[in-house]
Order: C-alpha cells, then sequence, then structure tokens
C-alpha cells in the first residue's frame, strides 16, 4: 500500500517495520511528528521524557536490555543528549539503537543553525541521511541493521525540508523481532576507564569495519549521466541539485559518516568537474579535500542558510531566475506573534510596564521579546534563563537583580530549569523565576509533559507538583497567579523581585489552542464609548486592528479571552451582537 | 495536464496544512509522483506561512522557485502580494478577501497595502476573489474557511470533483467530514 508521509511519519512507520519496542523523545522542530507518530503504534512504549539526555539514556536502557529503541531530537536537543552519545559509542548496544536527529538550516523554529553530521564525526558513530519519506523509512530500518552488526548506535539525520515535506512511501510488513537475550557484561557496558579503554580499542576497529561498509553496501551509489559535471551530494540537498544540474552524474550519499572513500576516489576520477552539494558547513567538501581531491563546494555556495535548486543554478551554473512577474508596492512584514487570548499576553504587559530585565527562555513566550513588548533581554538555550538571570545577579549585585525576572515555561522548566533553580538556592541567590504554566508543551504543537498530568499516550499519570517541587529544592516564597489578573500579576512581581531570597512565580492559565479552553466568543467594540486611546493595543493582540480612523476586532481571529476587555476603561469592549452601538 | 505547482499561503493558524494534506493526497490518487513541503514550528504561530505542493511524472525539489507556479492559493490578501512573484506569468491566483494584519501594521508603523485584489488583476488575467469567510460561516464554522477555498480551487484545476471528496474522507476525521465536505461544495460552487 503506498501512502504520502511526512519525512518524520516515515521514520515512524521504519520504526514499527523495524520492531523497536521502546521510542523516547522531547518535542522539537522539526523532529516531534516522528514520536508523535511512533505513539501511535499500540506495539511500540513511547514516552515524551523530560529532556533528550534522559530520552537517549531511556533508549540506551532498552537497547542494553535487549530490545531494538529509537530516540528523536532536533538538532540542539543532541547537544543537550551529547553526553551519552559519546560514550554509548563506547559500549555499543545490545538490541538495535537509532538515534534521529533534525536540523533546521534557515532556522525555520530555532536558535542556531548548527550541522549535526559532526557529532557522528567526534562520537564515531555511524550517520545516515535520507532525502525523501521513503528514504526515512527505508535508512531506519536499515540503521537497526548496522546498528546490531556492528555493535553501536547509528544516527540518521534529517533536515526540516526532508522532516516536514511528504512524499509517497510504499508501506512494509513488520518483521518478527523478539528481544536479545540480556548478558550481565560489565566489561561492555560500565564503562570506568579500565574497562573504557578496551573499549575505544574496539570503536577503533568498528570504524575500519563502517568504512568498508560504506564503499560495499549499496547505500551509496552513483547514478551516471554526462561525465563532463559530477555531484556528490545527500539527502535534500541531493533533491535541489538533481533539479539544478540535470542529466549529469551524481554520487548520492546515503551514508554521510564514514564516507565511502573508494567510491569517492572512482567517482572523482571519471568526472571533468566535481561539485560537493550540501547546506550548513563543509562537512563532506573538507575529507574529501583531505583526501587530495579537488572539488567545488563552499568557494561558490554558502554556509549559511537553507539551498534551493534556483540557488545552485544561480552560483555554480551562473543562470538567473526564471521571468516572474513583480507588483511594486511595499509589503509589511508578518512576524510570528502570540496567538489571540495566549496566556503571556497578561504577564508580558506587566513585565514591559515594570521595564524588567527578562531573562528568557525557548518556547512560544520568546515572542515576547517582540513588539510590541519587547521585554526579552536575554535567550540561549533551553533552561538558560534561570542560571542567566541567576549569573546577571552575581554579576551586577543585587540591586540589578531586583529588576530582573527568568521568564520559563512549564516544560521547559523541566526540562533543564530545575538545575538552575537549584542553585539559585544553594548559592544564595535572590532571582525571581517565572514559570509560564500553560498546562502544555506550546510551541511545537502540544505535547503532553511531567506538569501536565497525562502521558504521550494521553494516559493519565501523576502530575509533578510545581509548587511542592520548588518548596522542596528550598524556596519557601511561591505565589501561584492568573496572567489575567493584571492587578495581581503587577503586586506580585513587585513583591517578589524586592525580596532577598529566591522566588517562583507560577502563571497560570492554559494555552487558548487547547480544545479544553472555552471562551466566549468575539468581542466588539462599541464605538459610543470607544475613546481611541489605544489602552488596548498596547497588549498587541493580533485581533484588535486600526482601520481608518476607529479600533475595531477581527471577529475571524477573536476567541473572547477578555484580556482587553480588563484593560479598557471605558468599558467599550463588548460581547459581539449584543449590542450595536 | 502531466505537472501542477501549486503554492498554498496564508497566516499560520488558518489551516493551510490540512488543505495540502488534501491537495497531496488528491495528486496521489491520480497516480502523480508528489510532494508537500509545510512549515512547522514558530511561524505557524501568526506568522506568515506557506506550503508547496509538487506533481509531476517525477518530482525531485519539494519547492517552488520564482515564477514556477501555476496556481497560487492565498488565505488572506497580504499573502498573496507576498508571494505573488512565485506564480508563472499564466498562472492563476486565487485570494481569499480575508484581511489579518501583521504586527507592524497594528502597531502603526507599516501600512497594509490598499486594493491588493485589484492591483493583482491588473497583472495577472486569472485572478479569482473570493471571500471565504462567510461562506464558511454559513456552513457552520468559520474554520472552514481552508476546504471553501479548496473547493475554488478544485473547480480552477478541472481535476475531476470526486477524487477531491474521496480525498477528504480520507484525510479529514470522521467527526468533522459532514461540516467540511459541505464548505468544499459551497467552495466549489462558487461563480468565478
Amino acid at each position: 500500500m503506498k501512502k504520502l508521509m511526512l519525512g518524520n511519519e516515515a521514520v515512524a512507520r521504519g520504526a514499527y517495520e523495524a520492531g523497536v519496542t521502546v521510542a523516547a523523545a522531547y518535542p522539537g522542530t522539526p523532529s516531534t511528528e516522528i514520536t508523535e507518530n511512533i505513539a501511535k503504534y499500540d506495539e511500540i512504549y513511547s514516552e515524551w521524557s523530560p529532556n533528550e539526555k534522559v530520552a537517549l539514556e531511556v533508549a540506551i536502557g532498552a537497547s542494553v536490555a535487549g530490545a531494538r529503541s529509537i530516540c528523536a531530537m532536533k538538532h540542539v536537543g543532541l547537544n543537550v543528549a551529547a553526553d551519552p552519545l559519546f560514550t554509548v559509542s563506547y559500549t555499543g548496544v545490545n538490541g538495535g539503537l537509532v538515534i534521529m536527529v533534525a536540523d533546521d538550516p534557515g532556522m525555520h523554529s530555532s536558535q542556531n543553525e548548527q550541522d549535526s553530521r559532526f557529532y557522528a564525526r567526534s562520537s564515531k558513530v555511524p550517520m545516515l541521511e535520507p532525502s525523501d519519506s521513503r528514504e526515512c523509512k527505508d535508512y531506519v530500518k536499515q540503521a537497526f541493521e548496522i546498528s546490531e552488526k556492528f555493535d553501536c548506535p547509528v544516527i540518521v539525520r534529517l533536515s526540516t525540508r526532508i522532516a516536514h515535506s511528504q512524499s509517497i512511501v510504499e508501506l512494509g510488513e513488520k518483521v518478527d523481532y523478539s528481544l536479545k537475550d540480556y548478558v550481565k557484561n560489565p566489561a561492555k557496558y560500565v564503562m570506568m576507564p579500565a574497562m573504557a579503554r578496551k573499549r575505544h580499542v574496539e570503536v577503533e576497529k568498528r570504524m575500519g569495519g563502517l568504512r568498508e561498509f560504506s564503499n560495499t553496501s549499496g547505500i551509496n551509489n552513483i547514478e551516471w549521466g554526462s561525465k563532463d559535471v559530477g555531484v556528490i551530494t545527500s539527502g535534500i540537498a541531493y533533491q535541489y541539485a538533481r533539479e539544478a544540474f540535470g542529466d549529469v552524474s551524481y554520487l548520492k550519499l546515503g551514508m554521510v559518516y564514514p564516507l565511502p572513500e573508494n567510491i569517492i576516489r572512482e567517482f572523482a576520477k571519471e568526472v571533468k568537474t566535481l561539485y560537493v552539494i550540501e547546506e550548513l558547513e563543509p562537512f563532506i567538501e573538507d575529507q574529501i579535500q583531505k583526501m587530495g581531491i579537488s572539488v567545488i563546494g563552499k568557494a561558490l555556495l554558502p554556509v549559511i542558510g537553507e539551498y534551493s535548486s534556483q540557488l545552485i543554478r544561480e552560483k555554480i551554473l551562473d543562470q538567473k531566475a526564471g521571468a516572474s512577474v513583480k507588483i511594486d508596492e511595499a509589503v509589511p512584514v508578518r512576524p510570528p506573534v502570540m496567538c489571540p487570548g495566549c496566556p503571556h499576553r497578561g504577564l508580558y504587559y506587566v513585565l514591559k510596564k515594570q521595564k524588567l530585565t527578562v531573562s528568557g527562555d525557548i518556547g512560544c513566550y520568546t515572542l515576547g521579546a517582540l513588539p510590541p513588548t519587547e521585554s526579552m533581554d536575554f535567550c540561549v538555550c533551553m533552561g538558560a534563563s534561570v542560571s542567566g538571570a541567576h549569573g546577571m545577579e552575581k554579576a551586577r549585585g543585587r540591586e540589578f537583580g531586583k529588576k530582573t525576572v527568568a521568564v520559563i515555561g512549564d516544560s521547559t522548566f523541566m526540562h533543564s530549569g530545575i538545575t538552575g533553580l537549584i542553585d539559585i538556592v544553594y548559592n544564595k541567590g535572590n532571582s525571581t523565576v517565572i514559570i509560564l504554566d500553560n498546562s502544555i508543551t506550546g510551541m511545537t504543537g502540544h505535547q503532553q509533559n511531567p506538569t501536565t498530568g497525562y502521558t504521550i499516550k494521553n494516559e493519565p499519570t501523576k502530575q509533578v507538583d510545581l509548587v511542592k517541587l520548588a518548596n522542596a529544592i528550598g524556596i519557601e516564597r511561591v505565589r501561584v497567579v492568573d496572567p489575567f489578573n493584571i492587578k495581581e500579576v503587577d503586586k506580585i512581581l513587585k513583591e517578589e523581585t524586592q525580596v532577598d531570597e529566591p522566588s517562583v512565580i507560577i502563571s497560570q492559565r492554559p494555552c487558548a489552542l487547547l480544545k479544553s479552553v472555552k471562551y466566549d466568543g468575539p468581542k466588539k467594540i462599541n464605538m459610543e464609548k470607544c475613546k481611541k486611546c489605544k489602552q488596548c493595543f498596547t497588549i498587541g493582540c493580533p485581533a484588535l486592528v486600526n482601520v481608518g480612523d476607529h479600533i475595531e476586532i477581527n471577529e475571524a481571529l477573536c476567541i473572547g479571552c477578555d484580556l482587553c476587555t480588563k484593560l479598557c476603561n471605558f468599558g467599550a469592549i463588548e460581547k459581539a451582537g449584543e449590542n450595536n452601538g | 495536464m502531466d505537472k501542477l505547482n501549486i503554492m498554498i499561503v496564508g497566516v499560520g493558524g488558518q489551516g493551510t496544512l490540512l488543505a495540502s494534506r488534501i491537495l497531496g493526497n488528491v495528486a496521489m490518487k491520480m497516480s502523480f509522483d508528489v510532494k508537500v513541503s509545510e512549515v512547522h514550528g514558530m511561524a505557524q504561530r501568526g506568522g506568515s506561512v506557506v506550503t508547496y505542493v509538487k506533481f509531476a511524472k517525477k518530482v525531485y525539489s519539494p519547492l517552488i522557485e520564482k515564477g514556477e507556479a501555476d496556481i497560487l492559493l492565498a488565505f488572506e490578501k497580504l499573502e498573496a502580494l507576498r508571494w505573488v512573484e512565485f506564480l508563472k506569468e499564466d498562472g492563476s491566483i486565487i485570494i481569499n478577501k480575508q484581511r489579518i494584519d501583521p504586527v507592524p501594521v497594528i502597531l502603526g508603523k507599516e501600512k497594509y497595502p490598499e486594493e491588493i485584489v485589484e492591483k493583482i488583476n491588473k497583472v495577472f488575467d486569472k485572478t479569482v476573489a473570493v471571500d471565504a469567510l462567510p461562506i464558511a460561516r454559513e456552513c457552520g464554522n468559520i474554520k472552514a474557511v481552508n476546504v471553501v477555498l479548496l473547493g475554488v480551487l478544485a473547480r480552477i484545476t478541472g481535476i475531476d470533483k470526486s477524487i477531491w471528496l474521496e480525498s477528504i474522507k480520507e484525510v479529514v476525521p470522521q467527526k468533522i467530514q459532514e461540516l467540511n465536505i459541505k464548505a468544499f461544495e459551497a467552495g466549489f460552487n462558487v461563480e468565478v
């Protein structure tokens, strides 16, 4: 049977067909749908772990115990999981272990543009890279075979345009895979210096075998065309290259680490001009140069951003873009914005009003950095809001600390905010940490987390009690507030930033996009009462718009959250359809 | 027809993803090779979103380049203007008359362009403007705007209507099928 599938969905299908029984992940664009789709298979135990390090460790445990296991993350998630990655490379596996990592060239939804291929090289773990959904499924299955054959984890790398493109996949049967025997083997699995030294020798031996495999397995193959031009490429770049160059010769790499040196030499010998087409860093190019082969890549192509067929045509083939009709008109940009009804909007209104220094974090609330609130000073990675605020106070002293807060979402706090908070208590900090508890993981599209009370399969489970948690690590001042109660937020923020001890404010209101959240329906402006003071505009709700000389509410967007109603001093915002003032 | 490049553009949250899934499924039913490239994550929060749907005998790149789109389906006027240069000179454009102000316009820093439909119509003969919001409301839910517009698109492609209906049934959850089929029919029957 054929099905149109996202790359991520095809990965999930591949895991199912390979007989995977344990899957763990932390959500992150563009990798999230892998595990969301895996969770639909009853045969597979799946979980949202608190972070990527935990997810990989769960998968490692499952592998050692004899199961085929998989874990998935975005590129920056692999930084979090790097610690277990480098050492599981030494221990190797029992049941096959596959690590999915999704890079985001062009940073559609990320804070950096790192190239995860370097992890494969530095951790000495083989890496595969599919170029469409069909290969996503096939390569995941093959990755499990490689993992078990060579006793190592295997990384499968996607990029946004593979993960989030749909193409046709032929569904296959699930293999009959049963748990491998579990045999206690500390020399292999307990990595202390004496054992690890021996394992490192095994890793180097394994690399030899993998290089041979890369040359002979057929995963890297040559598609001969005109030999005037040869293109070495992989992943989505292969698709762009195919479209741009047409009938030339291609060496399509399915395994990007280790590279098939013999095939590359053979290919290079046959073609007149050799190009490497790869997004981001010259990972393949540098290795080919090192083989003493002359090749053109980053001399013409950028290391920044996504590629496209047109970009290759322009930079390499010197072909201008095809005719397109332009309309001479300034088009305003449309940056992302907090949704109508977003609970974060109330809190940010107060943060701006109090002119606080805001140490920020990763999630929907990062949008608070943009106009009109512009209330975020710093945002680096998951968890850094909490530890960063502490660092700011230690650098600039208590008075600066009194004007500083950390802002972090519930899921992000579980991911890596807790350790920062412990640091503040332990090292006598006074920071005020605001946890934005919207009852879900928002930006990645509504995933459960340890604070929501539900698992990935929507089964009820124990819920982390944020108040008790904060108390338990030594925070004595914990306040809970509704972010739409602006007066209360204002008051609590003033109190908590001034006290000379650490405090936690839990800003609690569910995400407006949750199905369980029901508001009253659209509002409208009573034109007779409206004084056009534009006080309501200060919250930056996309449903409130200027039309000529007056303000209107966009009925298609407004859900009736009432935040603007509370701000209006003239009672001019009413339920639509009630009063035609 | 041996190939078709369609772009669906709009504002994050308008339901462009569902529309592109139904469309992709239609292409597959017609035995084409097909690629659909979507945007998830941050841009889905009220940002400018674009989905590329390409079908042909063999599709390599999932992206459509400037001047390559046969049809541009815009869920919002300003987004029509933003992406119009991706349209072929003789391409068709469907514009939903809905207006959603971006933040710079709300803050008075930039102006929402006037008479967008007229300006596009001057350059592209095959311009269709539809006010899909009231049609969706009449069908029972303003969220069905996406499927109303898909109905308009279906009519313009000339692809057999039954394939679309089958595809909707396969892609849309049972609960909301009736609403969506009603919305699709309403869009299909819009006078263009």
